[in-house]
């Protein structure tokens, strides 16, 4: 069977639940090999993980360039695996990294890109993807017909099933081309402790309604009584009440959680662009008129600041 | 040495209204008003403060569009830049992401250009790919989704907000970035920028022009398919409760019979 290659998205030595995703979706396709770059001492311990979801073969790579440069040390390896296995199919995770390699990956393997797939089926002659376009009003299915299709998928797609498999790991030696930016100085982004926006199965969020960066107070405290990630409109984050690594919508995180909490947001086409695919969605805001309340299962026309903390008192039981 | 700046704009359907998809598949471009990308209204932006930096600079304006893409052109003029480039071509009809950085980079390389900057993302394909395609293509760096961004000399510097990490990035020009809707608000376009506009030079380009052969771009060159477009049947209605003061207990109990909590 063909080698379905997955570009294994990894942070402080951990798996990304994307990654196990992939791995779950490559399987439908062929035989998933996962592609580890830049991991480490981690490395071993990645690999193994990705055995857990189905990879047959780990490519693993290491040199400072993962880090020092942007973007191009990444394609170097992921084509040059791709190149080496004949992999039928390569598949990387919808950040704006995962986004940017797979495009160059696909220039240079000569292959048709197909980005934000949000699922994926074995198809008569390659895969299938499943793009939510426009705002999530319309899906597109779409082939790639020229070379290697590679295809970026939004988190979220399908729930992780572990499937063990060899998991024999390769190490590779990456000719590198340079021609990058180079990475000066590198902050970490601080952890809420929170689960991760984009993966989390349940999100809050706050608008503008929520008044305050204090007002965001209510809205934590609920999202910690469910588990829930916390997200922000972009009114609230222009505001400087909310991080924007935090912000939901087009130019922030694109979510597709179990459920979704709407409080004080209004529901702009920007807003709904991100979060427009959850399951369940729920909105609290005093405006009835607010368009948030097309697109939800139970809405209440209320003030959040009394009905989360009810909310949230009922919540921890 | 003047620094010549090329930044690349799309002209796309207005997102407020009703964006649809036409007979052959393709995004709807003709009876849906459209406008300069907002997103675009960023690159235009630090272009142009690139440019009022260096105190000796052009910047170019330029976009592959159907006839109506004149208006984003347009518009980016009357903001500051100081010429315009229109990639027009009926051959183009229906170009994927690849063939359409084929046209970029070719028409970038025949413009000339010192910095190319490009918006984050398209605000109708947004796969934000594009830029790092055009790097790929021209074969100079890619410092991509820059909220920050500046140029020193012959380097460009800025910093790069990822999931995990922040990063201050740099490289030497030639280059290709793309910036956030965090580099800074975009300008207005004022009485006096929209009426030294209308006799700023647009330069009309098409494939010949361009060396590019039509059979390797549009839908025919297109490497990827699109097999069914469907409208999302929209969502059934749900419920909506008035608080009376018992809402938070009324959404939990919802939340219960859903097993949320
Ligand atoms: C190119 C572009 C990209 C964009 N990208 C994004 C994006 O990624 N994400 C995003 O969110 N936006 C984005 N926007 C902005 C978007 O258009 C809206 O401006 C924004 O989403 C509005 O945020 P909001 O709903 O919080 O604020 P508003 O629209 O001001 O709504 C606030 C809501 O809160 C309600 N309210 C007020 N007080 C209370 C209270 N006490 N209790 C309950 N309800 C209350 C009000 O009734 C109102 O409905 C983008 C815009 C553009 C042009
Ligand atoms: C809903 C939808 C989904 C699509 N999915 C795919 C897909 O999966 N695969 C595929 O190959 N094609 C796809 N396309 C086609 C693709 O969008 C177009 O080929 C487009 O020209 C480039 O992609 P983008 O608009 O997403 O640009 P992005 O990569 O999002 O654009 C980033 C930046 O590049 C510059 N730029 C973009 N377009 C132009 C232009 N025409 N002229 C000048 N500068 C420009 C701007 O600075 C812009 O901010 C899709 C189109 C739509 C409408």
């Amino acid at each position: 069977m063909t080698e379905i290659l997955v570009l294994v998205d990894h942070a402080d030595g951990q798996v990304r639940k994307p990654a196990l995703e992939l791995l779950t979706l490559a399987r439908r396709l062929g035989t998933p090999a996962a592609v580890v770059l830049g991991a480490g001492d981690n490395a071993a311990a990645i690999a193994a993980k990705a055995a857990e979801y189905g990879a047959a073969t780990v490519h693993t790579a290491d040199a400072p360039e993962f880090t020092a440069q942007l973007v191009v040390p990444k394609v170097d390896a992921l084509t040059q695996i791709a190149q080496a296995t004949e992999a039928g199919a390569v598949l990387v995770t919808s950040s704006g990294e995962g986004k940017e390699i797979a495009a160059r990956v696909a220039l240079r393997l000569g292959s048709g890109l197909i980005t934000d797939a949000v699922d994926l089926e074995a198809g008569a002659s390659g895969p299938v993807a499943t793009q939510s376009v426009f705002a999530a009003s319309f899906q597109v299915k779409s082939t790639v017909t020229h070379g290697a299709p590679v295809i970026t998928v939004k988190p979220n797609a399908v729930a992780p099933e572990p499937a063990p498999a060899a998991g024999t790991v390769q190490a590779v030696e990456v000719a590198f081309t340079g021609n990058a930016a180079t990475v000066t100085a590198r902050t970490p982004r601080v952890s809420s402790g929170r689960p991760e926006l984009t993966e989390a199965a349940i999100v809050v969020s706050g608008g503008r309604g929520v008044g305050a960066a204090e007002g965001f107070g209510v809205v934590e405290d609920l999202a910690d009584a469910l588990g829930a990630a916390v997200g922000a409109s972009r009114a609230a984050v222009d505001a400087g009440w909310y991080p924007h690594t935090n912000q939901v919508g087009q130019t922030g995180k694109q979510v597709s959680p179990q459920l979704y909490i709407a409080a004080g947001i209004s529901g702009a086409i920007q807003h709904r662009a991100g979060m427009q695919t959850s399951k369940t969605i729920v909105a609290v805001n005093k405006d009835p008129e607010a368009p948030i309340f097309e697109l939800v299962d139970y809405g209440i026309v209320g003030d959040l600041f009394t009905v989360l903390p009810q909310l949230t008192a009922q919540a921890k039981g | 040495m003047t620094l010549r700046i090329a930044v690349c704009v799309k002209y796309v359907p207005d997102a407020t209204g009703d964006r649809r998809f036409a007979d052959d598949t393709t995004t709807d471009r003709e009876g849906v008003d459209g406008l300069l990308s907002e997103l675009d209204e960023y690159g235009v932006e630090q272009a142009l403060r690139i440019a009022e930096a260096s105190g000796d600079a052009e910047v170019t304006v330029l976009t592959v569009g159907p006839d109506d893409a004149k208006d984003a052109l347009r518009k980016a003029l009357s903001m500051g830049a100081d010429k315009a480039v229109h990639v027009n071509d009926d051959d183009i009809h229906g170009s994927d992401v690849i063939a359409t950085s084929a046209i970029v980079a070719k028409a970038l390389e025949q413009v000339g250009f010192d910095l190319v900057v490009c918006g984050m993302a398209s605000t109708d394909g947004t796969m934000g790919v594009l830029p790092a395609l055009l790097a790929e293509r021209l074969g100079v760096p890619q410092a991509t989704l820059l909220s920050e961004v500046g140029v020193e000399g012959t380097t460009v510097k800025g910093r790069r907000d990822g999931d995990a990490a922040s990063e201050q990035v740099e490289a030497q020009l030639p280059a290709v970035v793309s910036v956030t809707d965090q580099s800074g608000e975009a300008r207005y376009p004022s009485f006096k920028g929209i009426m030294a506009a209308k006799k700023k030079p647009v330069q009309s380009l098409d494939l010949d022009d361009l060396g590019i052969d039509a059979d390797a771009v549009g839908l025919a060159g297109a490497w990827t398919k699109v097999e069914t477009v469907t409208a999302r049947p929209p969502r059934s209605k749900g419920t909506i409760v008035t608080d009376e003061g018992e809402g938070g207990k009324q959404l939990a109990a919802f939340l219960a019979e859903q097993k949320f909590i």
